[in-house]
């Protein structure tokens, strides 16, 4: 049994107490333009766009003029990673209280060089102009660097939303531009002097050793500059691309590796989850010693998925170069300083000899390959001093060996009253943890560094509770319940390597949780978004409910043969942006959902467009994810290494998406990349239910899964 | 002891072979100039236009013609380069995303791209973009599931379909409107012309 990782933790305010200079944030360069730094990175969510709107509307300067940096660890805070929802909540704040203080710091300069009072200077466009207009210098000539140089004290006032003219716009991105025109834009498209490109040869399985390799085929193709042996990584560097790729194939056919047969292969092994060895963790208990006696009936569940990919459309990449003892990379990385970290760890060395920069990748959803293939780049590039060395790896790799999301159950035993009313919940979670970043805790946590040493990768962690949890996660109903016993079990035998993806286990907690309640709206009699109502305290919950049911149609929805309505809410960890979904599902030889209205509170929202944009990918997403999406194995490998072998929805089958946002400009913005996927998998299956009177609680809904629902009675 | 798991996903022309390909002199026309290149015949077009020629706006998906990213015009036909051996495409018209950078048509559908703000990562979108251009060529007015049918060889994962769908409609639209002079009419106002003959339109991707 592997050691699992602790958890790790990213506690609120991390941005600022790791980065408290004014300087850290913001600049201002000759040309009268502005220089926005930020640790958060482009994962194509557009946050670089929001997070400079927000620098832009506190100093009073024209949107044109911000320039937010890419991420790179020589020049850029550290704000960990670029997860969990949490950008507009951490990076944005933070950016809002720098760049209100250097806006403060520039009209009291400008009083006192002027003699003005502070209370009659305005900043229009980076200028201070007084009562009478006469401008009394700028951030460009008032501000030296050195008096950035001092940290925040938090108490400037940010301006009242009413006052906003960039932050609540949809202003568009910038990046779109060069990504629209095939300019080069990701990493992938780096072309540095000298630049050789790499491959890895991946072991066959994930516990096959490499025993022993006749390399001299692949050494004598002209191109190939060297091959790197060290344990079971394998990898070969070429002159050119395509002869990289043969030179692997040829490796391939002469390595030799021993085998064995780790992966379950019982048809039920999903339903065996429940039991296995596991770290077990009190989510929540609320306790009334006279619930069970108003218990009239008990709803008993299991509600479960098996492992999902990210698949990312472009697969890792990464270019590497060592020059002397120090390494740079450039990196598709959600977390530039835990990468850092993390190859320091793998190598030995000491973080400062690396410089990690961000260059953007294809949207990766969580936790992918990004900072496996770095590590394969600095493995590489090491054999080729000097020499840049771009690593880009095979779609078979990428689905091969990629973190999954972990398969997952969550038990449900709801006790109900004579009423059909909520009076007791049991909710138990079982799956491997949804956490293994690199960079934690002194652990490498990257593949090629595993299989250099010939070592297994530990179990994966969970994020603690404090910060959401990871198969606890959303795994509390929110609804009014007086007995509560909500346990999360994180398995510690991986069968498959897990790492988190968008949404974590609350995709299967609300999945599991939203179905329930739509049966036990079925015991009582109810309406389904009535029943959700009558045990819905939250007001702002009850607001996005209500809001998806009327802009669906809810109430007035037609009655069609092999047609059902199906809704889902949640808010996700209890802290970011509420989300309900209403899907309308047609269910005739297949599953299909033509429609899904979701509603969004967001709280103060940055960029509304980006904001819709989010929310429309995150829905058709869970709808792939919910209708199609499944990783297959044998007893020795993953065996969906492709897009036929791991179909995603396509153009022809997305639904179409209505997204309502409700307005709450006075209330503080909240995380919204994550919110949809658990209300649409919920959904879509409420959906298929009322569709055919089938209730399937095994994801994906596939033909095959409801007709062996239908079997088995 | 094991060779490894039958991967049948791996592309054919990675498979090793007795005797590679000696390396050859191609002379290729990509986005209406003459290039020559050396390389082995079995090389892959994508790898030419990525490497060889500077020209990366065609990504790399998957080598394996399943997803798109890498589409190419192929004497105007939309045609996965990554699957495409270099021998194959001489004496053929090759035009990527760059190539079609002064073509009316995939400029008004860059302009709704940009206005619809009709991507997330963005990585899908010069094979997206490819497609849709070949179809307007066809097709000024198609409607919603012609365009996802021309659009069903690539993939897109971030869930930007509805905007690419609307987008692409939205420059028909504009293009109707440039060509007659009429204003852009809505969505619900247009005729539907489900059932009307393809074609008939001038060839896409020859020298402008």
């Amino acid at each position: 049994m592997s050691t699992p990782l602790p958890p790790q933790a990213v506690p609120f305010g991390y941005s600022l107490q790791r980065n408290p200079l004014l300087s850290h944030w913001v600049g201002f360069p000759h040309g009268g333009q502005v220089e926005v730094r930020v640790g958060k990175v482009e994962l194509g969510q557009g946050i670089v766009t929001a997070l400079g709107q927000i620098a832009a509307e506190e100093l009073d300067v024209a949107w044109s003029r911000v320039q937010v940096v890419p991420a790179a660890t020589d020049r850029s805070p550290d704000e960990g990673l670029t997860a969990g929802s949490r950008s507009i909540m951490d990076s944005g704040s933070a950016l809002r209280a720098v760049c209100a203080e250097v806006r403060r710091l520039l009209l009291s300069l400008a009083s006192a060089r002027s003699g003005a009072p502070v209370e009659g200077l305005e900043v229009h466009d980076g200028e201070v102009r007084d009562a009478a207009g006469t401008v009394q210098g700028s951030y460009w000539t008032l501000l030296r660097r050195e008096q950035l140089d001092v940290p925040v004290t938090g108490e400037a006032a940010a301006k009242a939303p009413a006052r906003h003219g960039i932050v609540g716009h949809s202003v568009r991105r910038r990046d779109l531009d060069r990504k629209l025109t095939g300019a080069p834009s990701f990493v992938h498209d780096l072309r540095l002097p000298g630049q050789l490109y790499g491959r890895v040869v991946r072991p066959p399985s994930p516990g096959a050793c490499l025993l022993d390799v006749d390399d001299s085929a692949a050494r004598a193709l002209p191109s190939v500059c060297g091959v790197v042996r060290q344990g079971s990584f394998l990898g070969v560097v070429a002159d050119r691309e395509e002869e990289a790729i043969r030179a692997t194939e040829l490796l391939r056919a002469g390595a030799r590796w021993q085998e064995q047969e780790t992966l379950p292969v019982d048809p039920d092994w999903l339903d065996s989850l429940p039991g296995h060895p596991a770290e077990v963790s009190q989510v929540e208990r609320r306790e009334d010693p006279d619930a069970a006696a108003r218990v009239v009936d008990v709803h008993r569940a299991s509600y479960g998925r098996a492992y999902l990919a990210h698949g990312s459309l472009g697969p890792g990449a990464a270019v590497a170069r060592w020059d002397g003892d120090d390494v740079s990379v450039w990196t598709h990385t959600q977390g530039i300083f835990p990468l850092r970290r993390a190859l320091a760890a793998a190598l030995d060395m000491d973080p400062d000899q690396f410089t990690v920069q961000h260059v953007e990748g294809a949207g990766c959803y969580g936790h992918n390959s990004a900072d496996d293939v770095a590590l394969d780049a600095v493995l590489l590039a090491r054999a080729m001093p000097g020499r840049p060395v771009q690593v880009v790896w095979s779609r078979e790799d990428e689905f091969a060996w990629e973190p999954f999301s972990p398969a997952m159950v969550a038990e449900v035993s709801a006790g109900i009253d004579e009423a059909g009313d909520l009076v007791t919940w049991e909710q138990h979670a079982w799956s491997n943890g949804h956490d293994s970043r690199p960079g934690f805790f002194g652990q490498p946590g990257l593949l090629g560094y595993w299989h250099a040493a010939d070592v297994p990768a530990p179990a994966a962690s969970d994020p603690s509770l404090a910060i959401g949890g990871g198969t606890g996660r959303n795994a509390v109903p929110p609804y009014v319940v007086a007995d509560l016993d909500v346990q999360a079990h994180r398995l510690l035998v991986a069968p498959l390597r897990t790492s988190a993806l968008r949404g974590l286990g609350a995709t299967v907690n609300v999945f599991a949780i939203e179905s329930a309640m739509d049966e036990l709206a079925e015991r009582a009699g109810a309406d389904p978004v009535e029943y959700r109502m009558r045990h819905l305290p939250d007001e702002r919950a009850r607001t996005v409910l209500r809001t998806a049911a009327e802009q669906a149609g809810w109430y007035d929805r037609p009655t069609e043969d092999s047609v059902g309505w199906g809704v889902g809410y949640s808010r996700y960890k209890d802290v970011c942006g509420y989300c309900a979904v209403v899907a309308r599902v047609e269910a005739v030889s297949e599953v299909r959902v033509t429609d899904l209205w979701v509603t969004v509170d967001a709280g103060q929202v940055i960029n509304p467009d980006g904001l819709v944009n989010q929310i429309e990918g995150g829905a058709i997403q869970a709808a792939s994810w919910s209708l199609l999406e499944e990783v297959t194995f044998d007893a020795r490998t993953v065996t969906s290494r492709d897009w036929e072998g791991y179909p995603i929805l396509r153009f022809a089958d997305v639904p179409q998406v209505h997204v309502t946002v409700l307005p709450r400009p006075d209330d503080p913005p909240l995380g919204v990349g994550e919110v949809a996927g658990g209300p649409v998998a919920a959904a879509l299956a409420n959906g298929l239910a009322d569709a055919i009177g089938v209730r399937v609680r095994r994801l994906p809904l596939t033909p095959e899964r409801i007709a062996a629902v239908i079997e088995a009675g | 002891m094991s060779q490894g798991h039958d991967q049948t996903s791996r592309p054919e022309w990675t498979r090793p072979r007795a005797v590679p390909e000696p390396e050859a002199v191609f002379r290729l026309q990509v986005n209406g100039s003459s290039r020559e290149v050396t390389c082995r015949r079995d090389t892959p077009m994508l790898y030419v236009l990525r490497n060889d020629l500077g020209l990366t706006g065609s990504r790399f998906g998957c080598g394996l013609a399943q997803c798109g990213a890498c589409m190419v015009l192929l004497d105007g036909h939309p045609t996965p380069s990554c699957d495409l051996p270099v021998w194959a495409a001489e004496g053929h018209e090759v035009t990527t995303v760059e190539g079609l950078s002064d073509d009316p048509v995939m400029r008004t559908l860059q302009d709704a791209f940009i206005d619809r703000q009709a991507a997330q990562c963005g990585y899908c979108m010069s094979g997206i973009l490819v497609s849709a251009c070949a179809l307007l060529h066809s097709d000024d007015e198609p409607p919603r599931h012609a365009i996802a049918e021309a659009l069903d060889r690539n993939l897109c994962r971030c869930g930007s379909h509805g905007r690419v769908l609307a987008a692409v409609t939205d420059a028909a639209r504009t293009m109707r409107a440039h060509g007659s002079g009429d204003e852009p009419t809505q969505d619900g106002d247009r005729p539907q012309h489900d059932d009307r003959p393809q074609g008939a339109a001038r060839p896409l991707g020859s020298t402008p």
